[in-house]
Order: structure tokens, then sequence, then C-alpha cells
């Protein structure tokens, strides 16, 4: 490393050479100025090699000055503690802290460059070759491999930094703002449209930013700035800088990664982005050529050296060669020279290469080598030589003392948001890139974007395209001219996709981050592979964090050579989102913690939680108790106890997330008919049934209790989870099919809190808390609804329940329903009530065997197969499911049934799913005749028990089968799905 | 994420709304059907490449089902309409 600021130029640049930013890199402590990125700063101070490569742990140096960057990925530590971010586009900050990646111990001695060496087995294909033993062996090299081949380590801290989301809409969305952009936003702002312009540095201009152009009359530079100014100060624009459009989706929707936004606490906001037309102004990136060793640090593209000399003042090396296939490198390297960079050579792969071009560069004294090209970079460390030969006669090298390489073998378009669109770019041989294709959305690619390279239609195409937006939306169209630049020849390129290797043990890289050479190209060819999609794959050749943004085109032009096809029948991988990465905080936003999933809170919830229930995420979003435990209690003992208590004493529960509807009008009980597999024509009012609801494939969607409320009124209890599920189904039914039929649906689930208090004491329970009816069964049988007072507020209390024993459900206005608990709790206290959370509930419902949907409902059980045939009435003319169910049972076969196991050893609870085979059946793959639905051990039995849909079960009852847990062969007897209370006087009496 | 312009609310976007599937009317008289015609109903439905009638639920807006026309491949929406009167 050479002394501070060595390689910084006296004068020029965007930087502040006022002040001094000092930073740290591999714990060498550096300077650099304000305007400077990481990278500029660490070329300034002579840092050429900044990275290992990911594969072979290979020297590598800065590539680019942008985000395609593949090599210089730091990890930051300090504050920051960030992966894999791009030293390219960091802006330098005083104190940051960076260090390299893909090294142990350290950068410049490294133990994994020994796969450099060992390279012959690392070939394309390595993981998928030499990985295929048994799993278990994983364990074994996973780490090691994960250590070696890993870029950077996530970070350690959590929620420290603030990010957030915004949604915008405008009329016209601009991504980019280099000329086409700039011109492009100015035309759109004139017309009167409102307008995101978004730009990814943190000034806006792109390429006006290091070229000798002039525009109207200016400087490019001084143009850019007029014009951001112009756009800044348009009411109707706004002018994101330090952002990048990384997402396009369906109709125009943009996803926008703002950094560091101004004036506000946030450190990143996500922008999504409604946009009625966009302008895709992304530009070209300059595309290296393929050479042998063409990774060595001082390996650079010939813009980048450019960028770097013009933006920082920062001169990348003492001596350059450059090399390229085209004509844009002859007015980058005249730049270069005139800014004092020494360059030995100027080759081009072209025989004839323009003169009146070429005779500028050799009247700067520099030579110009026509019809070669660069074979090999020397130097392991950082480029020392270059091998110059005749492309006609490649056996005679010639070396040329230098320490740069700067090299372009074209420009790839940056057709991302494009592709992601949906669009498929296609070849254009005469540029030798992928260019937009048809685009399905409205959006217009433009400028070099579009392949239209010379500055001069960048500012044309992208006016146009302004200009063409706001007609569409009806706008009207800007006084003002398109800006004018001096005129520039089109640019001239011949296809170079590779150099000759020179010596078999070279390594020329297509895909510098993931380490992919061209002969790893060939080598899948050679195995078999063809299309672009399974090379990609295979080699891995785009999968890097740059997603191959520099690389894709030379992996498509060399696999188009060894396929012996045109680069445009290779093609190009799919695009996806997002264009550079973003992290998962962006990604998050506020949505963290409880904010990911709100929580659905009945009228009890606060209570509950302070009760000390252990809660759990139920269905529908509702946060309920699975278990209230003692002292000392673990889940075991705690839900033994409850469930106990419901079926000796007390219970209570909250009800309240039940799906509850009210249904009226006088088509209610017609759309009862049509909906149920039973029969309602006969239901009197102050009565409630319990229904299933069918799908119109004669399956379980869920099963409802519901009670006559008045004339032409209901409310309709239905499970939590499917709620909403059965809304949606109602209402189409009620929207779509039977439009005429005057049914009115309200959803009145959180109007009403629901208490359950169950067992045999619950009417002890009611009866202290102050109810005055008649709660007896004469009174009050099963499945009636009665309006009553229940501790001094009005009350719909219903005998029903879901745990078999006597139950009332008490269902009162929502702002009642703390207090109403509360004193139900104090009358039950001397009763021994006891609170109940899910879980026993749960082992309640198995005990009894009822069925639910949830558990049963596997989309092949019917009713009758769920043993509810009682509840299906065929002789109705229709219902939802009843064809269904009619062809059921003419096609008869073996139908699954719902039926109870009893596992032999009474302690063996089997796991949900677990297969259900014959006794004696093979070990290896026996045919499986039903599984496990739900198990528990009931402390009402007093054993393990379980329900179960097996084929033919219910003439089964009595017989032994196997149950085929993991790891675990268990007999267990078939039985009725019932274990407690069979006849259900319990429930009725 | 699509925009649906729901004719009681407005475009609005996709992940407000359910899609059920395509927009076949419930036979009158079912038991009237074959079984293959009847199965042909419940389960055979087109998945037409191209312009598709769909019924969408805006579950999250007005909870009105609508009629959306929209072409599967390019996810365009031709049309949007209130299924009932």
């Amino acid at each position: 490393m050479s002394g501070a600021l060595s390689r910084r130029l006296p004068a020029g640049g965007d930087i502040d050479r006022s002040r001094r930013l000092r930073f740290r890199f591999n714990r060498v402590d550096l300077e650099g100025h304000p305007g400077d990125t990481l990278a500029s700063a660490l070329l300034a101070n002579g840092v050429r090699m900044v990275a290992r490569s990911f594969k072979y742990h290979r020297p590598r140096g800065i590539v680019t000055a942008g985000a395609e960057e593949p090599n210089a990925i730091v990890q930051l530590g300090g504050d920051d503690d960030e992966p894999n971010a791009r030293a390219t586009t960091l802006e330098l900050r005083d104190g940051m802290q960076a260090r390299s990646v893909n090294c142990w111990p350290g950068l410049h001695f490294d133990l994994g460059a020994l796969n450099d060496r060992l390279a012959g087995l690392l070939a394309a294909g390595f993981y998928y070759k030499t990985f295929i033993g048994p799993p278990g062996d994983w364990n074994l090299y996973g780490p090691v491999l994960r250590r070696m081949a890993g870029l950077g380590t996530a970070p350690r801290r959590r929620g420290e930094r603030t990010c957030e989301k915004r949604f915008h809409h405008c009329d016209v969305l601009v991504a980019g703002a280099g000329p086409t952009g700039l011109s492009a936003a100015l035309a759109a702002a004139r017309s009167g449209a409102r307008v995101l312009v978004v730009d990814d540095g943190p000034v806006p201009g792109g390429m006006l930013r290091e070229s000798a152009v002039e525009i109207d009359g200016m400087s490019g530079k001084e143009w850019a700035k007029q014009a951001a100014a112009e756009l800044d100060a348009s009411p109707r624009v706004t002018l994101l800088k330090r952002s990048s459009v990384v997402g396009c989706y369906d109709h125009n929707l943009f996803s926008v990664v703002e950094r560091s936004p101004p004036l506000s606490f946030v450190d990143e906001r996500l922008w999504k982005v409604r946009a009625r037309r966009a302008v895709l102004a992304t530009g070209a990136s300059e595309r290296p050529l393929v050479f042998a060793d063409n990774d060595r640090p001082g390996v650079m593209t010939a813009s980048a050296a450019l960028a770097y000399i013009g933006r920082y003042a920062v001169r990348p090396g003492a001596r350059a060669v450059a090399v390229t296939n085209n004509s844009s490198t002859y007015a980058i390297v005249r730049a270069l020279v005139d800014a004092g960079l020494e360059v030995a050579a100027f080759v081009d792969a072209r025989p004839q290469p323009p003169p009146a071009l070429a005779r500028e560069i050799e009247s700067r004294g520099v030579e110009v080598v026509a019809g070669s090209a660069v074979l090999r970079a020397l130097g392991a460390r950082g480029v020392r030589a270059a091998e110059v030969a005749s492309l006609a006669r490649p056996r005679e090298r010639r070396r040329i003392a230098c320490d740069l390489v700067l090299c372009s073998g074209g420009w790839d378009p940056r057709v991302h948001l494009h592709s992601q669109s949906g669009a498929r770019p296609r070849y254009q041989p005469r540029l030798a890139c992928f260019v937009p294709g048809e685009s399905t959305l409205p959006q217009r690619s433009a400028g070099a974007a579009n392949g239209a390279f010379a500055l001069r239609d960048c500012l044309r195409e992208g006016w146009e395209a302004g200009v063409e937006a706001c007609r569409d939306l009806g706008f009207g169209t800007p006084t003002a001219e398109v800006p004018q630049c001096s005129d520039e020849a089109p640019l001239e390129i011949e296809a170079h996709w590779e150099s000759p290797v020179p010596a078999a043990r070279c390594k020329a890289f297509v895909d510098l981050q993931n380490d992919v050479t061209s002969e790893d190209l060939r080598q899948s060819v050679v195995e078999g592979f063809r299309s672009v999609e399974h090379v990609k794959r295979y080699t891995t050749a785009g999968m890097g964090t740059d997603q191959g943004k520099l690389g894709n085109a030379n992996v498509i032009g060399v696999l188009s050579r060894a396929l012996s096809c045109e680069p445009g029948e290779v093609g190009t991988t799919t695009y996806r989102p997002p264009y550079v990465p973003i992290s998962f905080d962006t990604i998050a936003g506020r949505e963290r913690g409880e904010l990911v999933l709100p929580a659905r809170r009945t009228a009890l919830t606060d209570w509950i939680e302070n009760a000390g229930a252990v809660m759990f995420e139920a269905g529908a979003g509702y946060r309920r108790p699975l278990y209230f435990p003692k002292a000392g209690e673990d889940m075991a003992a705690a839900v033994a106890r409850e469930a106990l208590a419901c079926r000796t004493s007390a219970g209570i529960y909250d009800g309240s997330p039940l799906g509850k509807f009210e249904l009226r009008g006088t088509g209610a009980v017609t759309f009862l008919e049509r909906i149920h597999a039973n029969r309602w024509g006969d239901l009197a009012v102050g009565r409630g049934r319990f229904g299933w609801m069918l799908r119109e494939d004669g399956r379980l969607l869920d099963d409802a209790v519901t009670f006559r409320l008045g004339e032409e009124r209901y409310l309709m209890f239905v499970g939590t989870g499917a709620a909403l599920h059965v809304e949606a189904h109602l209402e189409r039914l009620l929207q779509l099919e039977w439009p005429g039929l005057p049914v009115f649906l309200t959803v009145v689930t959180s109007q009403w809190t629901n208490i359950c208090v169950c067992g045999p004491r619950a009417r002890e329970v009611l009866g202290s808390a102050g109810v005055e009816d008649d709660l007896d069964t004469s009174a009050l049988p099963f499945l009636t609804m009665r309006e009553m007072r229940v501790a001094g507020v009005p009350a719909l209390v219903a005998r029903a329940g879901y745990t078999g024993e006597l139950s009332f459900e008490v269902n009162v206005r929502a702002r009642d329903g703390l207090a109403v608990w509360k004193a139900l709790l104090r009358a039950g206290e001397p009763l021994g009530l006891t609170l109940v959370g899910s879980e026993a509930s749960m082992v309640m419902r198995c005990e009894k065997g009822f069925v639910s949907a949830g558990f049963e409902g596997d989309g092949i059980v019917n009713p009758c197969d769920a043993g509810y045939g009682w509840a299906v009435d065929m002789s109705k003319e229709d219902f939802i499911g009843r064809r269904s169910l009619a062809r059921d049972a003419k096609v008869g076969g073996i139908r699954p049934k719902v039926v109870g196991l009893l596992p032999e050893d009474a302690t063996f609870v089997p796991p949900d799913g677990s297969p259900l085979v014959e006794s004696g059946a093979p070990i290896d793959s026996p045919p499986v005749i039903g599984y496990v639905s739900q198990a528990c051990h009931s402390p009402n039995v007093g054993r393990a028990i379980a329900l179960a849909v097996l084929d033919d079960g219910r003439r089964r009852i009595g017989e032994r089968i196997e149950v085929a847990a993991i790891g675990r062969r268990a007999a267990a007897l078939v039985t009725r799905p019932c274990f407690v209370d069979a006849a259900g006087t319990r429930m009725r009496d | 994420m699509m925009l649906i312009p729901c004719p009681f609310c407005g475009p609005r976007n996709e992940d407000e709304f359910t899609c059920w599937s395509e927009a076949i009317p419930r036979p009158g008289d079912p038991s009237s059907l074959s079984d293959a015609q009847w199965v042909d109903f419940v389960y055979n439905h087109r998945n037409p490449k191209g312009p598709a009638r769909e019924q969408w639920w805006h579950a999250r807006g007005c909870r009105r089902w609508i009629l959306v026309e929209r072409d599967t491949r390019t996810h365009e929406v031709l049309s949007a309409s209130a299924a009932a009167p």
C-alpha cells in the first residue's frame, strides 16, 4: 500500500477536498473525502486487492464504478453491521469500518486460496457431483463449506435500523436520471404531469458526471445540475436521489428503495409506486472482456476508470493497456489520456478500427494495435503486465508492462425492469447486445437502456418518451425543445466473446462473483446442458448477489459459441426483482413483532393474558389461551386438570372468536335449506339446530349451530378458523348464484362476547350469577336460546357447546363481556369453576368424537363418512353438495370413515397424521389404510385415545390395526369415535 | 400486484381481493345432470390461456363479489363489473 491519497489527482472530481473522512479497511486506517465511494477512496489510497473470490479465493480488485460490481463486496462493521455491501455504490462516511469477505484468516494470507490449486476438482457441477453421499455426511462438510463459500456475515443487531414503507401514485415514473432520464423528466414535468424521478447516485447525471460533452451550450455536468434543480423546484416532481427502482410488477407497480431519505428519521424507505406511465432510462453497463486471468486486480471496465477520474479525481492505475471491440472506448481513452493517465497501448479486436478515431488516439502518443486482443493478464495480486497478440497469430504474444487493463466488450442495456414486466429482451446483432422487446405494460425503455447509446439519441429518446407518456394521459406538449448536443457517431462493434486462452491452466472468468469460467460453460455443454437456464443452475453463473449484471452477456456469448448458434437463440435467463439486493429490514418496514400479523383480541383477551394463560395464535388471527397453568404445573397437567373439571364440576371459556352471522329476510329459511345438508323448515322460533355446510363437491366445509331468533331472523355460529371462508361462501351464493333471494347476512362476530360455562355444575354457576330464569331442561332444553339477564345485563343464553357436557353459551354485548365474565367467575369459584384453554377443548372434542372440518375434513371425507348420515337429508330437492353426495353413493367403493382408536399401549399418543396400516404389514412401504386425525391423552378415560380416518372403518370396529408412527409401530383397537358418554345424555338432559 | 377496478370502490390492489374461480353459474337443477356433466361443472374448469371470466371477492373492501375479465397471460384486466343488480 502506498502513501495516503497518492493516487488522487491534484484537481477535479465531485469531492470536497476541504474535509477528510477517516475510515478503516481490513484494520488499516485510511482517509477519503466527502463525495467518495468506498471504492474510490480505496483506489485513492492505492488499495488494489479488495476481496477474495467466492470459490477459488483468488485476489480480486474493483472492476466497475456502479451497482453491477461483482468483486468489491465488503462486510461493514461497527454501527453499520451489514453484509455484502458494494464498495462501488457505498458513500464513504466518517468512521466507516469495512473488511473483505471470502478470506480467512486474512485477505493477504488466505487458506482458502488453496482452492485455486485444486481447481481441477472444483469444476462446474462440483457440488452436485461430489456431495451426493448419505444425507448425514452433510453435517460433517456442510459447516466447512459454508465457511469457505459464504459471502458476508448476517447482522447481529436487531431492529436498530428504522425502515418504513410509502405508497405513491404518479403520472410518469422515470427510472434513472442520466441524460435520458433527465430529458424524459423535463419533458413530462413541463407538460404538467406528476413525475417521480429515481436515481441511484447522490448526484443525478449518470455518465454526464464524468463525460466531456456539451448540452444546450453548457457542459453536460452543468446541464444535469440545472435540470435536476428545475425538477427539484417543481411542485409536481419528486426527485429521489440515492434510490433504486428494484422491481417492476403487474400493472406498472414499482418498488423503489430510498437510502438515507433526507429530512426524516428513517434509514431506508421502501416506496410502492403505481405509475400510469413509466420511462425506463436505466442506461447500460459496460461488458468486460473474457481472457485468461481477467480477474486480476487492476482489470477494470474502461468506463469505470473514467468514472473514477471524472467523479472522484482518482487515477485507478499508473500505466494502462486498453482493449476493446467497439468505438465507445476511443472517447473514453482520449479523456483518460487527457486527464493524465499513461496508456501504453490501445488494443482493438477489430482488424480495421475507425481511422478517424484511431488517429485521435495516436496523436496523443498512444499506439493503436488493431486486430488484436489481450490474451492474458499477468500478476497474481495485481496486474503487472498484459499479454497482447494478434487474433490472427495468437501464439505471437507480446508482453506490455502495465498495472491497469481497461476493457470494453460492448454495452449491455439494463433491461432488468423491462424484463421483470414479463417482456423478453431480444438480441440485436448490430449492437452485439440484448435490447428491450415488446413491453406488455404502459412503459417504454429509452436511451442506452433501449440500445441507443449515443448521447444525442439518449436525449431525444428520453424527451420523446416523456412527451409520449404525457400525450397518452391527456397532458399538453411541452413548449421547449429537445436538449441538443454535438453530433456523435453511433456505436460500432464486432462481438468478441472470448480471447484465445494461451495455456490450459489459465482461467478466463465469465462470472467473477461466482467464479465461473468459460471452461465451466463449455464443460456443461459437453455434459449435455443446452438451455441457458439449466447452464445457469449447473454452473451457478449469474447467481450471486450481483445476479450476473456484469457477466451474463458474456455467459450467453460464450455459450452461443459452444452451442454453435446465435446469442439470440441462447436467450437470457429470467430477470427477477430486486435489481439490487435489499435488506430484510427494508422489506419488513414497521411490520415487526406484534405488527407482523396484528392479533385479533376479544373483550376478554386482556384479562386472560393477565391471568397467566399460555397464549397461542389460533385461527382467523385470534390470540387465544392454550391452557392456564397453576404454579408448578406443566402443560399436560394443566390440560388434564381443565378437561377433568369440565366433566366433574364446571369449566368456563371464552368462545367469542366463534364466527357469528345474523341472517335476516323472508328468504332466510330457504337459504339455510340450500346451504345445509339437513332440514331447516321446521325449526321453531327459539330453537337451534346443528348442520353441516358442504362444498359443491360434497365435502365438509364447516359445521354450524344456528338459532332461530324470530320469524325471519337467525343467528349462526361457525368455527373460528373457517369463519372467513364461510362468509365468502355464503356471500358468493347470495350475490352470484341467488341474487333474488331476500336474505341479508351480517357478520356479528365481534359484536357478541360468547362465554361458555359447561359441566355438571354449570346450571348452579349461572344461578349464582344472578340468573333468575328457569334453566332446567324442561324450560331450556338442549339447543334452545332465550333472552335473559345474566349478572344484570341482557344476554342470549343458549344450551349448546362443544364439550358434550351440560353447557350454556352466554352471549352478551361485547361491552358487557368483561363484567359478565368476572361475575360468572366469582359465582363459580365456590363450585370449582375452572378456566379452560383451547387445548382442553380439543381433548374434549376428541373424547366425544365431534368431527371437525379442520381435522377430519380432508377433502375426501363426506358427512356420511364422518358419521353424520343423520344430518343429511337426501330427500331435499337440492342443497350445496347434494348432487356430489348422490354421485358418491352411486360410485360406491371403499369409503374412508371416521373411527376411534385405542392404542394397546395406553400411554402412547400417536402423532397427528400418523399413517394406519394392517397388522403385520411389511415395514417397508406398507399399504396405507388411513391416518390418525387427532390423538391425545384423555384424563377422563385415563389413557391415550385417538380419532382416525380409516378405509371402510365402520365395518372394522373391534379389529386391530397398526399405527405406523415415525420410529414406532403400535397396535391399536378400532372403536366407535366416542369415548365419553356415548348416549349423549349429559349434554341433553 | 394487479390493480382491479372494483365497480364499488374504484381501482384497488389485488391483495384486497380473493379470487374464487372461473365464473360458471351453478346449474339450476343439478339432479337433471348426468354424473359426467356434474363432474365437469365441479372439477373440470377451462383454465384458459387468454381472456377468462373470474369471480373475485373484495374481501378487504366492500365485500362484494364482482366479475373480472382478465387475460391470464398478461394479467390485463379487461373489465370488472358488479355481479348482482
